[in-house]
């Protein structure tokens, strides 16, 4: 008789899902956006994509070898946050500023803090605020789409996220130089290399939904709150609404960055909490902060609260019962 | 000549091993707000040396007149007047640092680094001792501070007490000046600083409980208080 019974431990159903697959799913959800950012920006931007790749890729096996950790290139988490971080950065920006951001991801995010699924907030976006914050005119440079992003004097604009800011009361057509809402949809406007193509963006997040890569409650759940407190700040203008969602990093921060597992919380509650939270944070800085956008610290705050999001909204387990606080007790102290 | 030997012995301790600010994690809001600049690092270094050595001394003198009850406002007025007289001729001779550390200059009276090696160390030991912990301690506060301000005004000013730097100046990481850059810069030089000390022997430097602090040995809280409460007071400031 051969062995017909296979004695193991638990877990006995495992899926079939690994980190590189999920990782390959976004990539591919990515590249929709990334051709049309090299469409929108040349050669630039797929430039500017290959630099914040190769310095992602080649900090994550240095930082590795140097902390005498296992190699984790295989998981291809390095390529996600390099190709997000490029999303996330005007196609002008210098090269080598560029890098910069990719080593902070990378090594001072990522690594020193123990590698994948060990960061406390999101790589890409910590290095985007940390050269936000380092070089303010360089990450400022928003050129119009089609003018060549080599040339140091490309023809610069505001983004719809400048103007909107100066919008009062829901009156969009009171301001000037704000695109249609069709070149708002494809893209012809004025933002960082990745945010731009709305459309591109949501095949993307469709594609990584239909996969159950990511779960609609981060995303709809922001994206909802972003949009009802600008219905009620634009006096329910739906103009204005359209403009504040397709407009700045909304789309690409809901579905791609606000998504990321290591930095979101782990049931539907808390993620819920979380997106609600996101939008409320972002909802405030656009209409009331200094900033035009606040996608990004939006998401970094929040990532700081996860624990005690995750605290709040640990699940009951089945058949718990509260215990009844003792009244009497309490009235004789 | 075992004399010796241990006076050296305090003196040396405060410049990495019992570090203040790297070691014993005290003082370190102005040591984040004045490391902005070399220029104003070195001046608050050497401002908070100078009321460092001179209230140590002379509390050690007076630590057998002073009521272990009323010790704590004894240090402080004793502490602020050096302050005072420290703020008054920077005010006359350098007005310029002066108004770089602002309020920071007054707010050495409380400076826990100060009073801590005043409760932890001059009250219990000679003047002679204490003159010697005090500049050694003082040493490593400056050095500290000075490694700071170098590291945040080179990279995020693009120069050095003042002079810029050819390459760097032209696209300098403001975030090393801003307040998120010094927490960074701090984190960085506690750790290089723990490794050292660890290479020694010495446990590393934490941010609570008493076990890891280097100066338990002679803590009065440590010893003589479950340890279930750590001198926090002390570690927060």
């Amino acid at each position: 008789m051969a062995k017909r019974l296979t004695v193991s431990a638990s877990p006995h159903v495992r899926s079939h899902e690994t980190t590189t697959g999920i990782m390959l799913d976004v990539i591919l959800a990515l590249v929709p956006a990334l051709v049309m950012s090299a469409v929108y920006f040349g050669t630039r931007a797929l430039c500017l994509a290959a630099v914040t790749v190769g310095t992602a890729v080649l900090s994550e096996y240095l930082s590795r070898k140097i902390m005498k950790r296992d190699n984790t290139l295989g998981d291809l988490s390095a390529v996600v946050t390099g190709l997000i971080l490029a999303f996330n950065l005007p196609a002008t920006l210098p090269l080598w500023m560029a890098a910069i951001g990719s080593v902070i991801a990378i090594v001072i995010v990522k690594q020193l803090f123990g590698g994948i699924g060990q960061n406390f907030v999101n790589p890409a976006i910590t290095a985007r605020i940390i050269l936000m914050m380092s070089f303010p005119s360089a990450m400022a440079k928003w050129i119009v789409p089609f003018s060549s992003a080599w040339s140091p004097d490309a023809v610069t604009a505001a983004t719809p996220m400048a103007v909107l800011a100066n919008v009062t009361g829901g009156d969009v057509s009171a301001v000037e130089g704000l695109p249609s809402l069709v070149q708002m949809l494809i893209g012809a406007h004025g933002g960082s290399m990745g945010e731009v193509c709305s459309i591109a963006l949501l095949s993307g997040a469709f594609y990584l939904l239909l996969r159950r890569v990511i779960s609609p409650a981060i995303p709809f759940s922001f994206i909802g709150t972003v949009a009802v407190v600008m219905l009620i700040a634009g006096k329910g203008n739906l103009q204005f609404l359209a403009y504040e969602l397709l407009g700045g990093g909304l789309i690409l921060g809901a579905f791609f960055m606000a998504t990321d597992y290591s930095t979101s919380p782990i049931n539907r509650k808390g993620r819920i909490i979380f997106g609600i939270g996101c939008g409320l944070i972002t909802a405030v800085i656009r209409l009331f902060g200094s900033l035009p956008e606040g996608v990004s610290f939006s998401i970094i705050l929040m990532n700081i609260l996860v624990p005690h999001i995750e605290r709040l909204t640990t699940s009951k387990p089945f058949g718990y019962e509260k215990p009844e606080k003792k009244k009497e007790e309490a009235a004789k102290a | 000549m075992a004399e010796k030997e241990s006076l050296f012995k305090e003196f040396t301790k405060g410049i990495v091993i019992e570090n203040p600010v790297l070691r014993l994690v005290l003082g370190t809001c102005p040591t984040l707000a004045t490391t902005t600049s070399v220029r104003s690092a070195l001046g608050m270094g050497l401002a908070a040396s100078i009321v460092l050595v001179c209230s140590n001394v002379v509390i050690s003198a007076l630590r057998k007149v002073i009521p272990s009850k009323v010790r704590i406002p004894a240090y402080i007025v004793v502490i602020a007047s050096f302050v005072t007289i420290v703020q008054m001729l920077v005010k006359a001779f350098t007005p310029e640092l002066d108004e770089q550390l602002g309020v920071f200059l007054p707010l050495i009276v409380v400076n826990c680094i100060i009073l801590g090696r005043a409760e932890a160390f001059a009250g219990k030991n000679p003047v002679l001792a204490s003159a010697v912990d005090g500049l050694g301690m003082g040493i490593g506060f400056t050095a500290a501070l000075f490694l700071m301000g170098t590291v945040r005004e080179v990279l995020g000013a693009g120069s050095f007490l003042g002079l810029s730097i050819p390459v760097l100046s032209q696209n300098p990481m403001l975030i090393f000046i801003l307040p998120p850059g010094g927490f960074f810069v701090f984190g960085m030089l506690m750790a290089c600083v723990n490794k050292l000390a660890e290479s020694r022997g010495k446990p590393r430097a934490q941010l609570r409980g008493c076990d890891a602090c280097p100066m338990a040995a002679t803590c009065k809280l440590h010893n003589e208080a479950a340890p279930e409460q750590p001198a926090e007071e002390e570690a927060t400031a």
